[in-house]
């Protein structure tokens, strides 16, 4: 063929994250805190209702909006959780991942040249999904002095006439950022008088190490143009399940199912009968994994604090987000010389956008175990740089 | 704290207190002060070490036994319960609701010392109206461990 691929998919960055990807699977005893998934199995009596649903032959499509039973589930979940009311019948729509309602819901609100607002650093595919909808991303770099959170001035001075949604990433990926409801209050009063859409990933939402999560969705006015997004992944590990939620006004939602019949049709039948056993019985299941989170984090944040490396106190999803200014090298040069020294792989800021630059996402998905080591690595690493 | 504390003892016995500290997010006198109580209101009853025998060269025979009895006046069960757990050879006596009254673990060398131990000591007992043994033949989880576990991280080494 001579005829040119899509011009808007050849222009797409590939994620910074494949060339580490590379180095390290060849690496044989390299220790990786580059992981963005938990590192628990799927509780047993989750994995067991999925296997209960293959026994009895649930292998069929279910309705494109996903089960009935576990959309019920979800409806309670985050009434139970965040105290907000969604239809089961026509505000909730289960998808692939929440990856996939980030896409079809910028599909669903996008008008070609419609502005985005993206906070970043954050998680890789806003901005890819906002290109191949048509949309120009607008990037607020996030300040580390504000400790990663949105505030209502960098919000206005991104707003233009034609920007369509904002997109809330907490708690964030990669920084552990979080927003408490004095800082979503602020923001939410631009969104009302800005008249703007929301799209608000919460899939985090479980694992906050503060307070409990406020969803921007329970704030005054907020709710009716907001597209919230969370899943399985991240709470009861289930990533490999592949399984997500948005919650949104109905108008938006069948838009959204729209799309999602056509390209999806429907969301994995086994995981749907899953996911509804992990909202009946998982409460406790994700207690444990948060209590575990939470040790891990304070471990490393007092690692850090003993080898005096520069980490402001993230409280939400399970990654820190140190900076490595003081040594003088770019992100990638770091995590690159980290990994050839001392065999620990961790992500460059940058894979996350320009402004991750000078900064690491370490990841504490792993057991305690694996954390001593990496950070007695970490510790040579750094004493070796400020020697030379 | 009291809870999470509990919780990662009765994972981790050895784990120190500067450790725990940190993990907790409170002070090593906090912890230390802590453990005390724990200790003194017989919270923390021991700190016992879970070995997989099978793996050494030394041989022990372990079993479980349904005791069936007649509580006595005034005392209940805890009055057999206490002539039964006396012997260093039990390792454990419960006393069970259902079809039976007391459940007791023991531990012994050889198959024959069980069944001496049944037939001499624990039927004889007056109160003791029938007992079922049943020999245990492979651990495979004993307090929340699975034994012969090898972990593999599975997951691909770096994802966003």
């Amino acid at each position: 063929m001579t005829k040119p691929l899509s011009d808007k998919v050849l222009g797409l960055k590939p994620s910074g994250i494949r060339k580490f990807f590379d180095i390290v699977s060849e690496m044989k005893d390299a220790i990786s805190l580059g992981v963005g998934e938990p590192d628990f199995d799927t509780p047993w009596h989750i994995r067991d209702e999925g296997i209960y649903a293959l026994e009895r032959g649930r292998t069929f499509y279910t309705s494109n909006a996903g089960l009935k039973e576990l959309r019920q589930e979800i409806s309670n979940y985050i009434s139970r959780t965040q105290g907000i009311n969604y239809s089961p019948d026509s505000e909730i729509l289960v998808t692939v991942g929440g990856s996939e309602a980030i896409d079809i819901g910028l599909r669903a609100i996008i008008n070609p040249g419609d502005e985005v607002i993206i906070p970043q650093p954050s998680y890789v595919s806003y901005e890819p999904c906002a290109i191949l909808a048509n949309a120009k991303p607008v990037i607020i770099n996030l300040k580390e002095e504000n400790e990663f959170r949105l505030k209502p001035e960098e919000l206005l001075n991104a707003i233009t006439d034609k920007t369509k949604v904002l997109i809330l990433p907490y708690p964030n990926n990669p920084t552990g950022a979080i927003m408490e409801r004095e800082d979503l209050e602020s923001i939410a009063e631009i969104i009302r008088e800005k008249d703007l859409y929301v799209m608000s990933d919460e899939i985090y939402s479980a694992l906050t190490y503060k307070d409990s999560h406020v969803s921007i969705a329970a704030l005054n006015g907020i709710k009716e143009r907001t597209i919230l997004i969370n899943g399985f992944s991240k709470a009861y590990a289930m990533t490999g399940w592949r399984l997500g939620y948005a919650c949104a006004p109905k108008e938006i939602i069948s838009q959204m199912t729209k799309i999602h019949q056509y390209a999806i049709m429907c969301a994995p039948t086994t995981s749907q009968y899953a996911a509804v056993d992990a909202l009946k019985n998982g409460d406790n299941d994700v207690e444990q994994m948060r209590q575990a989170y939470n040790q891990r984090r304070r471990f490393l944040m007092n690692a850090f604090k003993e080898m005096k490396l520069e980490c402001f106190e993230p409280y939400g999803a399970f990654y820190v987000f140190p900076s490595i200014k003081e040594f003088g090298m770019t992100s990638e040069e770091f995590a690159t010389r980290f990994l050839m020294e001392e065999k620990v792989a961790v992500v460059p800021g940058t894979a996350f956008g320009n402004c991750g630059e000078g900064f690491l996402r370490i990841s504490y998905a792993y057991s305690i175990d694996n954390l001593k080591i990496a950070m007695e690595r970490l510790n040579r690493f750094v004493t070796k740089l400020r020697g030379q | 704290m009291r809870e999470e504390l509990l919780a990662i003892l009765e994972k981790n016995s050895r784990i120190d207190f500067k450790e725990l500290a940190v993990l907790l997010g409170v002070s090593e006198e906090q912890v230390l002060t802590e453990i005390s109580a724990l200790e003194k209101e017989g919270i923390i009853c021991g700190y016992h070490t879970l070995i997989n025998w099978e793996k050494t060269s030394i041989e022990k025979v372990n079993a479980l036994i349904e005791v069936k009895v007649t509580p006595q006046r005034g005392q209940g069960f805890d009055r057999i319960a206490e002539r039964i757990y006396n012997y260093p050879e039990v390792k454990a006596v419960y006393l069970i609701s259902g079809s039976y009254d007391l459940l007791v673990t023991l531990e012994e060398k050889t198959l024959k010392e069980i069944a001496n131990f049944v037939s001499d000591k624990l039927s004889t007992l007056e109160s003791v109206l029938s007992t079922a043994t049943h020999f245990i033949l492979k651990k495979y989880k004993d307090h929340g461990t699975i034994i012969n576990q090898n972990r593999t991280d599975n997951r691909e080494v770096i994802t966003p």
